[in-house]
């Protein structure tokens, strides 16, 4: 039977190194399988979180031989193994154990964003109407299955740790998905701008290409948001426009 | 309280563990810009070879003041400066240029080819401080919407020098140059008309298209053209940059312009 060797980061937030394993591999396995497979049989006490398996729950990423990915994701057949295939943890959340991080920054930064704040309802019954072209646009950021392999990805908390400062393309993502909203009537953009930091992003499009939901990142969600601050803030003919409207 | 401890790792450039071969398309990014930029500024200062017969380069389009039978305005202007050569496209090109400069997709590829910020994704970067976009100079980049309005105007008038290149002494034919011309406003105008800024102007500054009609198809048609910005984007600079030199070559004699019709 085939083998493939795998090299798996093992330690915490201290420190660690990589270690290698050979697993017998067969048709149609994932990176995951063959992590469960070592995870029985040579290192029980090897760390990774996983759920579903299907690429839905967002639980697996891990950075395989450097890209950030869903184990679960990312077939045997997709990689080449006449080398160790490496395995990490992501790199920009602080390390729990081997594969796991904490990502649960993420979820305090999310509670910061206003939140959906809806016009008054359309008809008696307290119901609005909404045409689907329009719930189409913001349809597809709640694709997201929150892996945060996109922040991962982002050289500005990846490489320059400004966490505090920005809050990262899964965030702006949100952020967009309330603010086209058809019915919103909240204004988000002073937040971006001063205290979210969406001028830190200097759309390089990493996060568009790691997305495992293929959500168009940059171009629909950031690029938008960018020009929506520029009205609201650099554009001084728009600015004019708006105090003679 | 910080929100996070992350330990700091990064700060090693070049430092990934991807295997493939990450250096190679910021690479081409670098050399072709660069050589671009090298070729349109040895192009502007040449200020001749820059008409040939129906044909204009879009280097030189529109000549504001240059040959005085030809040019809209006239020939070399009194406050011209006496220390700077005098070339019709120097009034021109900072324009277009001002236009790529700022643009959201070359932003995004020069920021890894000339700054390596970051130079591939998941890559590591040489070592300091980061403001992004946010201060001085990179928050000019907002400006860009203005290169937007100045540019659709350019697309207009190279349309005009596209048709104009079909009329040879007042007769309608049809040269290789012709051709090209024609190429270089469709690749252009592709490039333009799938602005961001501009796909935000005619809608997606709003939350809700559905009520107007034509506002929602051009909205339609200009995110159609934004999704395939970069191809756009890169053929059109390609293919600028041989609009001059055929023109160029033909006007030297070094090329014949093969008459269709
Ligand atoms: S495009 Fe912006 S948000 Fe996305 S990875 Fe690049 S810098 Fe980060
Ligand atoms: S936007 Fe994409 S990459 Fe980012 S968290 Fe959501 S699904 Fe993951
Ligand atoms: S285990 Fe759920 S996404 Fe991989
Ligand atoms: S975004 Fe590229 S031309 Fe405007």
């Amino acid at each position: 039977m085939a083998t493939a060797k795998f090299r798996i980061w093992r330690g915490d937030a201290r420190s660690g190194k990589f270690q290698d394993y050979t697993v017998e591999i067969s048709a149609g396995m994932v990176v995951l399988d063959a992590v469960h497979e070592i995870q029985a049989t040579q290192a029980q006490d090897l760390g990774v979180r996983w759920n579903c398996k299907a690429g839905k729950c967002g639980s697996c990423s891990a950075e395989i031989n450097g890209h950030p990915r869903l184990m679960c994701m990312t077939r045997l057949s997709q990689l080449p193994l006449e080398q160790p295939v490496t395995i990490e943890p992501m790199r920009a959340f602080p390390l729990v154990k081997d594969l796991v991080t904490d990502v649960s920054w993420n979820f305090r930064v999310k509670e910061k964003i206003r939140p959906f704040r809806p016009r008054p309802a359309d008809a008696a019954d307290g119901t609005w109407r909404m045409d689907q072209s329009d719930v189409d646009r913001v349809q597809e950021f709640r694709k997201c299955i929150e892996c945060f392999l996109c922040q991962d990805v982002c050289h500005v908390l990846r490489e320059h740790h400004l966490h505090e400062q920005f809050i990262g393309p899964r965030i702006l993502v949100h952020s967009a998905a309330l603010e086209m909203h058809p019915l919103d009537t909240e204004n988000r953009l002073g937040d971006l701008k001063r205290t979210q930091g969406i001028g830190y992003c200097n759309i390089t499009k990493c996060c568009t290409k790691v997305c495992p939901e293929e959500i168009k990142i940059t171009d629909n969600a950031i690029i938008p948001l960018k020009e929506r601050v520029v009205d609201e803030f650099y554009d001084p003919l728009t600015r004019l426009f708006r105090v003679f409207r | 309280m910080p929100d996070i401890d992350v330990p700091l790792v990064g700060g090693r450039f070049g430092r990934t563990s991807r295997r493939d071969l990450w250096w190679v398309q910021p690479l081409v990014v670098l050399l072709v810009l660069s050589g671009f930029v090298i070729y349109a500024t040895w192009a502007a200062f040449q200020g001749n070879h820059y008409r040939f017969g129906p044909y204009l380069s879009p280097f030189y389009s529109p000549e504001l003041w240059g040959n005085p039978l030809t040019a809209w305005i006239g020939g070399r202007p009194g406050w011209y400066p006496s220390w700077l050569i005098f070339s019709p496209a120097l009034f021109i090109l900072p324009f277009p240029a001002g236009f790529r400069l700022t643009c959201y997709y070359y932003r995004g590829a020069y920021y890894k080819a000339f700054w390596a910020d970051p130079p591939s994704c998941a890559v590591g970067e040489p070592p300091r401080s980061y403001r992004g976009e946010r201060s001085f100079p990179l928050i000019l980049q907002n400006v860009h919407r203005y290169f937007l309005y100045i540019a659709l105007l350019f697309i207009a008038d190279l349309a005009y020098d596209a048709w104009n290149g079909f009329w040879f002494d007042g007769h309608f034919g049809m040269g290789v140059g012709s051709v090209v011309l024609l190429v270089n406003v469709i690749l252009l105008g592709g490039y333009t008309l799938g602005c961001h800024a501009l796909r935000h102007r005619v809608g997606g500054v709003l939350d809700r298209l559905a009520g107007a009609r034509l506002r929602k198809r051009t909205y339609d048609c200009v995110s159609c053209l934004t999704g395939q910005h970069m191809t756009w984007a890169w053929c059109s600079l390609l293919w600028v940059a041989f609009t001059d030199l055929y023109v160029r070559l033909c006007s030297m004699g070094v090329w014949h312009d093969w008459r269709i019709f």
